[in-house]
């Protein structure tokens, strides 16, 4: 990785003269590679800090189910891990991708973005699956403060995921059109550090919500 | 239905006061834009200004709408000093659900649309210049936030006319303002605006953070930064920490308006006082946001007008990131009375005040600074005076309701309304004046008019102390805030006394506005010709007023701290290189904040009168902007190197002559 970046560095117009000059503790201006990179783990780190007031509220509204049903009642354990690993190999797709770009093959690139990106939609699936199933049963988020808490958690990720799609599909067609250009690899940095965020917050939420709520 | 909720009934032509209000406001704003397109300025605003993605130009704006907003939100804050002056035994001349959508929209508008733009906009003028580099870390994204912070001031002021505001005060408490008993759009114009705002701000947040930590120029080590930089970090961090908290606060708020979700209602297991906890876990970082890059404006002026470097550095830096942690971890103080017990009560009250500490260094440093130089009484460090004063006494206060027992008998109280205003007037407010009036020639290159500056400042300083200081009294005596009426006789002469001061600060922001015309008249004799009219210490007084769009031909080198005044000593004893100009790459100015705002606008407007039709024609065109903005194949243009040599000679040759016109005299 970090000779992929000084590869990057090289290349990149936007690279700053004179970088050798001076010694790494008064180097001057990091790369845009790095800004751009840097930039978005930041963005990560707030999002995540959004997602946390989700987990807290839903950890204070877990045990309030006016009456309704737990979630131990609801649960389906084997959708979820369908939808574990479709996650996690969707992640390791994208991770596929970053190779496919370091290695500017264009061919290989879309082939695993496509992976990436039809499991995320099955995983999408899944999950709308799951909630019209709750929804239908009547036990939708105005049933109870619980159940309107684990909607708006879950349902927060699942527009991530559907964000992230979106934003899949335009780095193929830019990709298709425009080829690796340094401005492209660095959103791509950007999805892929997002992708895998998913990932991460789909852990906690797998942890949190399913395996802690099926205790009962 | 074609317009959801949206009929000409919600036009309110019962109640004249703030529909000739929005009237007048209109007409000015038709008037000034009629007079732009007349006068052919169209192009100049659209290509320097409304496009620009200069971060001078964008910081500028921010103060603008700041300073507009500013005007908004003192007319709402003179009325209730009118009404409460009055209603004595009598309704005043509000209505309870007039008056009551004032103090919230004052609130919000002063908070949201006043402090936060003023500050940012401060930092995004002064902090590139300052770590010596030529924009911040995303120019683009720097002007989609600026957009979209001027979006939520237009819906909250379109709620004046077109329906109504939140009448919940500034901080929409449930179950007040679920849809039970806030049924009508006003909750709603105050969710979403601030919704949208509050992504502006956490992309100027973002990208204060990246720049200062990744873009300074040779030599700027993290111990090297300017005060101000420190500042600006320390507060741009808890911008990235705490505004996600209430975007989902507010998110949650809206559900339970829009879906019947039940998070904080009464009913279905629902935890109202989750709303409380959350929504100050971001408020009590949110008054830091703004306190802090105040205080930086402060070590700024105070270290320059005082002739000598920042008295105790090391360990003003040291305070900033300890208020920055601390902060976090004070939110309970705002609601002792939920009974949370005496041990968690003891621990938040206890953290309250060791949170003092590190602000009483700070309040030290600067009066160590002061003490043995060689002072220059100019209006920026009026300012910073009065302000040591003022936060001094308003942070002593704070103490005071920060003890539980004492907090039972004060919450919310007057005594609470005039503590807040204390510092957040005698501190985030006169730190923008003084920020605002010492960097106004780096970024006009002309100074303002001292005279009436002084004449503002005495008026507010004046002002406050009559206006707030009988709040403390009332306060104990039992009055509490928001009421739109009194039968109590020994609160009226107080109440009165408080009118005269709101009407002594009517007159401090007369002349403020004088000032500002005066200045721009007698901008030739006012003309900062070397760029550096305070004798400063910091690198964004090393180039021209206002800078080239490229703010340094050659990125300057810095050797110590304080980096400009090691420059000036060098100069003087001859040790100056010739530059080698290099061409310069600078970004492309874009309209994509501009139209990323008017989408944002149409999807704010639609979805608090649920016009869902409207709500996806906005979500598709900014879904439009961003593909259009992701293909474009040109951001960046080059300015070729004899063309910065020619510019920066321009303004070598001007310093020098000035040297020597002095050096003749």
């Amino acid at each position: 990785m970090a000779m992929a970046t000084v590869a990057h560095a090289g290349r990149d117009p936007h690279h700053v003269h004179g970088f050798d000059e001076f010694s790494a503790g008064q180097s001057g201006p990091a790369p845009k590679r790095i800004v751009t990179g840097y930039g978005f783990w930041i963005f990560l780190l707030s999002d995540m800090v959004m997602f946390s007031c989700f987990f807290a509220a839903y950890a204070v509204l877990s045990g309030q189910t006016a009456g309704g049903p737990t979630g131990a009642e609801l649960f389906n354990l084997r959708n979820v891990a369908i939808q574990t690993s479709c996650l996690l190999l969707s992640s390791f797709a994208c991770g596929m991708a970053s190779i496919a770009a370091n290695e500017r093959s264009k061919f290989w690139f879309h082939i695993a973005m496509a992976v990436t990106g039809l499991l995320g939609l099955v995983f999408l699936i899944l999950e709308i699956r799951e909630f019209a199933d709750l929804v239908a049963r009547g036990y939708g988020p105005t049933r109870s403060a619980f159940l309107s808490a684990f909607f708006t958690l879950v349902g927060c990720h699942g527009l991530h995921v559907s964000a992230g799609i979106l934003w899949l599909l335009t780095m193929m067609a830019q990709v298709y059109a425009k080829g690796f250009r340094a401005d492209i690899l660095r959103r791509f940095l950007c999805f892929a550090l997002f992708w895998h965020a998913l990932d991460i917050i789909w852990v906690a939420v797998f942890s949190v919500v399913y395996l802690l709520g099926s205790l009962g | 239905m074609m317009f959801g909720k949206l009929s000409w009934a919600v036009i309110p032509f019962n109640q004249p006061l703030p529909l000739i209000a929005g009237a007048v406001v209109l007409v000015v704003i038709l008037a000034v834009i009629a007079w732009i397109v007349i006068a052919g300025h169209l192009p100049y605003l659209w290509e320097e200004w409304i496009t620009s993605v200069d971060h001078k130009r964008i910081g500028v704006m921010y103060v603008l709408l700041a300073s507009v907003m500013l005007l908004r939100g003192f007319s709402d804050a003179i009325m209730m000093r009118a009404q409460q002056a009055i209603a004595f035994q009598s309704q005043g001349y509000l209505p309870p659900e007039h008056y009551n959508q004032i103090f919230s929209a004052h609130g919000t508008i002063m908070i949201f649309f006043v402090a936060m733009p003023f500050v940012i906009g401060l930092m995004n003028l002064v902090v590139p210049l300052q770590l010596g580099v030529r924009d911040v870390a995303f120019p683009t994204l720097n002007s989609v936030g600026f957009w979209l912070t001027a979006t939520g001031a237009l819906l909250v002021n379109l709620s004046l006319v077109i329906g109504e505001f939140a009448r919940t005060g500034w901080l929409p408490y449930p179950p007040l303002s679920e849809l039970t008993y806030s049924p009508g759009v006003g909750v709603d114009y105050y969710t979403w605006a601030l919704q949208i705002s509050g992504v502006g701000t956490l992309v100027a947040g973002i990208n204060l953070v990246v720049t200062i930590l990744k873009i300074r120029t040779w030599g700027m080590s993290y111990l090297r930064m300017p005060m101000f930089c420190w500042t600006s970090l320390a507060s741009s961090l808890l911008i990235v920490a705490a505004f996600p908290i209430l975007t989902a606060t507010l998110a949650m708020l809206i559900l339970d308006r829009y879906l019947g979700f039940h998070f904080f209602t009464n009913e279905a297991g629902g935890n109202m006082m989750m709303f409380m906890n959350l929504i100050w876990a971001w408020g009590h970082p949110e008054v830091y946001i703004l306190i802090l890059p105040a205080f930086g404006v402060f070590s700024e002026v105070v270290s320059t007008f005082s002739g000598k470097p920042l008295f105790g550095y090391r360990s003003m830096v040291l305070a900033t990131m300890a208020i920055c942690i601390i902060s976090f971890m004070v939110w309970l103080h705002h609601f002792f009375t939920m009974g949370a017990g005496p041990d968690v009560n003891a621990i938040f009250g206890i953290a309250s005040m060791i949170i003092a500490v590190p602000t009483g260094v700070k309040i030290y440093n600067w009066l160590f600074t002061m003490y043995g130089g060689r002072i220059r009484f100019t209006s920026p460090m009026l300012w910073s005076m009065g302000f040591m004063v003022t936060f001094i006494i308003g942070g002593l206060t704070g103490v005071l309701v920060a003890v539980p027992p004492a907090d039972f008998l004060l919450h919310n109280s007057l005594f609470l309304v005039a503590h807040f205003h204390n510092v957040i007037i005698g501190g985030v407010l006169f730190g923008a004046f003084a920020g605002y009036t010492f960097w106004f020639p780096k970024a006009f290159g002309f100074t303002l008019h001292e005279g009436l500056g002084k004449a503002a400042f005495w008026c507010w300083l004046i002002g406050f102390y009559l206006a707030f200081f009988p709040l403390y009294a009332v306060g104990f005596l039992g009055m509490t805030r928001r009421m739109q009426h009194y039968d109590v006789a020994e609160w009226r002469p107080w109440l009165l006394l408080a009118g005269v001061g709101a009407v002594v600060i009517l007159i401090g922001i007369i002349f403020q506005i004088a000032q500002l015309f005066v200045s721009i008249r007698d901008r030739e004799k006012l003309r900062d010709y070397t760029g550096d009219p305070w004798d400063g210490r910091s690198l964004e007084w090393a180039t021209a007023s206002p800078p080239p769009v490229f703010n340094f031909a050659v990125l300057p080198v810095v050797t110590g701290p304080d980096a400009y005044w090691t420059m000036k000593v060098e100069a003087k004893e001859g040790v100056v290189k010739q530059p080698d100009y290099q061409p310069i790459e600078m970004p492309r100015n874009s309209p994509t904040g501009f139209i990323c705002a008017f989408f944002a606008t149409v999807m704010g407007f639609a979805l608090i009168w649920q016009i869902w039709w409207m709500v996806i024609a906005g979500f598709l065109g900014a879904f439009a902007t961003f593909v259009v903005f992701a293909w474009r194949d040109h951001d960046e243009y080059e300015i070729p190197a004899d063309e910065v040599a020619r510019i920066d000679r321009a303004n070598i040759a001007e310093r020098r002559n000035m040297i020597s016109a002095a050096g003749a005299a």
